[in-house]
């Protein structure tokens, strides 16, 4: 008997479980601290409750295990498909699995108990930060290991953002975690003060430029044209933007260290880059949108493409709303304020979130070989929850945001300030009702979309598919 | 070499690889490649039957 050769899709089922998991345990300590910023008492005077090592467990928990799951998984299914090739080192991509399962667990312990680098985004400590270096090396492995044994001629252009995602990110890990370790549990970083700040700028604004950008518009340049069944709407448009963003990304970073003790210049080039970024951004937007063009009436029947669709409004939002906020002059109100975290969520909920949704109701009946998911009604019930809630949460800390900026701003005649502190605390008070109200709208979508993964996976057994032979 | 001057030419450098890109992916001769990729997320899977393996 001939065996035919099959796709490697364990791994990508397994990754694509554990996006919902990970999705809600995330998106539940958000909840939790949105609480705590209306109810302090919410954190019982327990050490590991407090807002502070909370904070970073929904940060981790979000972007890595959530996001980053969806990445790693979704890049596995791309890379095969349009490979027509099997996954290189079945052993090492299982390794790639269990090893970021093990990172992520890792980080649910450290972080409660306060170990940490105290570098945002990178506050895991050394042991694990090797642990991140050599999972990803394998991740790297796997992926350039199944490119380079194609049988398709050229690399689709969603492998090109995957691995500019997969070789940046090794980059930025490995170097903004230098550090001197003294302890299992506690290191220094090799760079000090402002050359600190600035490596961790770098490293922070390209994990969004990377992270959060590149390897979601690698997701976004497949499954948006797989679910509208459409071809994407310019490929060479892909191409130039591509290679636009990923050259101007690198250069951001320092506006998020304006008036401080970074060199002007370098202030100034950090903000000049973040503008030119609205280009290329707006490219991937376009592109994805305009996918659709011709096929516009399938938003009405279909709530996946509505998710997709409207993840790519929320990313040319939030892409211009960047570039604004880092001019100088309007980063001198909004830095420091609530409108910053109104920006990331509209990315982070609105652009990854919505556009991992998407993708994972496309993928995964595709993965246990059925039609579509168990209810097509409670898709749409989740995209509502989902639009509603972050709609309330970018709305909420807007006008949050620009409320403190303002108050925090004015000034006497004498040259007093006009309000303490604590007054603008007052100020924001309702907006994290609001915020909490948007944020619970969220997680709540995630469970219906648990309920409907498990509806419509349970008692169902994969089915091996053949790899398509070379074109 | 001047680190200015080192810094314009790379600047050009960049400036023109850019043109370049852009002059390689619109020229006509990429479109029929571009149009088979741009095709490839359409392909459908094929499922291994279990049962029919078997005969």
């Amino acid at each position: 008997m001939d065996t035919v050769a099959t796709y490697n899709d364990k791994v990508v089922r397994q990754f694509s479980i554990m996006v919902v998991v990970w999705g809600i345990v995330g998106m539940l300590v958000g909840v939790i601290i949105a609480a705590q910023l209306i109810w302090p008492v919410l954190n019982f005077d327990v050490s590991f409750l407090t807002y502070a090592r909370l904070r970073p467990l929904h940060t981790n928990a979000v972007i890595f295990a959530f996001g980053g799951s969806a990445l790693i998984g979704t890049s596995f299914y791309v890379v095969q498909r349009t490979c027509h090739i099997r996954l290189a080192f079945d052993k090492l991509a299982a390794f790639v699995f269990w090893g970021w399962q093990v990172v992520i667990l890792l980080a649910a312990i450290t972080l409660p108990l306060g170990i940490t680098q105290s570098k945002e985004y990178a506050e895991l400590e050394w042991p694990i930060d090797i642990l991140i270096a050599v999972v990803w090396i394998a991740y790297a492995i796997v992926f350039f290991g199944t490119i380079a044994k194609r049988r398709i001629k050229h690399i689709y252009v969603a492998n090109w953002f995957y691995g500019a995602f997969i070789i940046t990110v090794a980059v930025l890990h490995i170097f903004n975690n230098l550090a001197i370790p003294v302890s299992l549990t506690k290191s220094y970083s090799l760079y000090s003060g402002v050359v600190d700040a600035m490596m961790q700028w770098w490293y922070g604004h390209n994990a969004v430029g990377f992270f959060l950008t590149a390897g979601f518009l690698g997701m976004m340049y497949y499954f948006v044209p797989k679910q509208a069944e459409r071809p994407v709407y310019s490929y060479r448009l892909s191409v130039v933007h591509f290679w636009s963003l990923i050259a101007i990304y690198m250069w951001s970073g320092p506006h998020h260290l304006h008036y401080t003790s970074l060199p002007d210049w370098a202030q100034t080039l950090g903000m000049v880059f973040s503008i030119i970024l609205l280009a290329p951004s707006w490219g991937g937007m376009i592109n994805g949108i305009m996918t659709l063009s011709g096929a516009w009436h399938k938003l009405r029947s279909d709530p996946i493409l509505k998710f997709m669709i409207v993840s790519l409004s929320f990313y040319g939002m939030s892409t211009f709303e960047g570039p604004m906020m880092s001019i100088k002059t309007v980063n001198a109100l909004s830095h420091y304020t609530d409108w910053t975290i109104g920006h990331v969520h509209s990315g982070a909920l609105g652009w990854v979130a919505m556009m991992t949704i998407g993708t994972i109701y496309s993928l995964l009946p595709r993965l246990y070989n059925k039609d579509g998911m168990y209810s097509t009604k409670l898709i749409d019930v989740h995209f509502w929850t989902s639009t509603i809630g972050v709609v309330l949460y970018a709305v909420a800390l807007w006008v949050a945001g620009i409320t403190q900026g303002l108050m925090w701003r004015a000034v006497n005649a004498d040259g007093t300030l006009t309000y303490s502190f604590v007054e603008s605390l007052k100020a924001t008070y309702p907006y994290y009702g609001l915020r909490l109200v948007g944020g619970l709208l969220f997680f709540s979508g995630m469970l219906i979309m648990a309920y409907n993964v498990w509806k419509t996976i349970s008692n169902k057994q994969p089915v091996p598919v053949a790899v398509l032979d070379p074109a | 070499m001047d680190i200015d001057l080192l810094r314009g030419i790379l600047t050009a450098v960049i400036f023109f690889a850019f043109i370049g890109i852009c002059v390689w992916a619109f020229s006509r001769r990429r479109k029929t490649d571009f149009e088979a990729s741009a095709a490839l997320p359409l392909e459908e899977d094929t499922y291994i039957n279990n049962e029919r393996e078997n005969i």
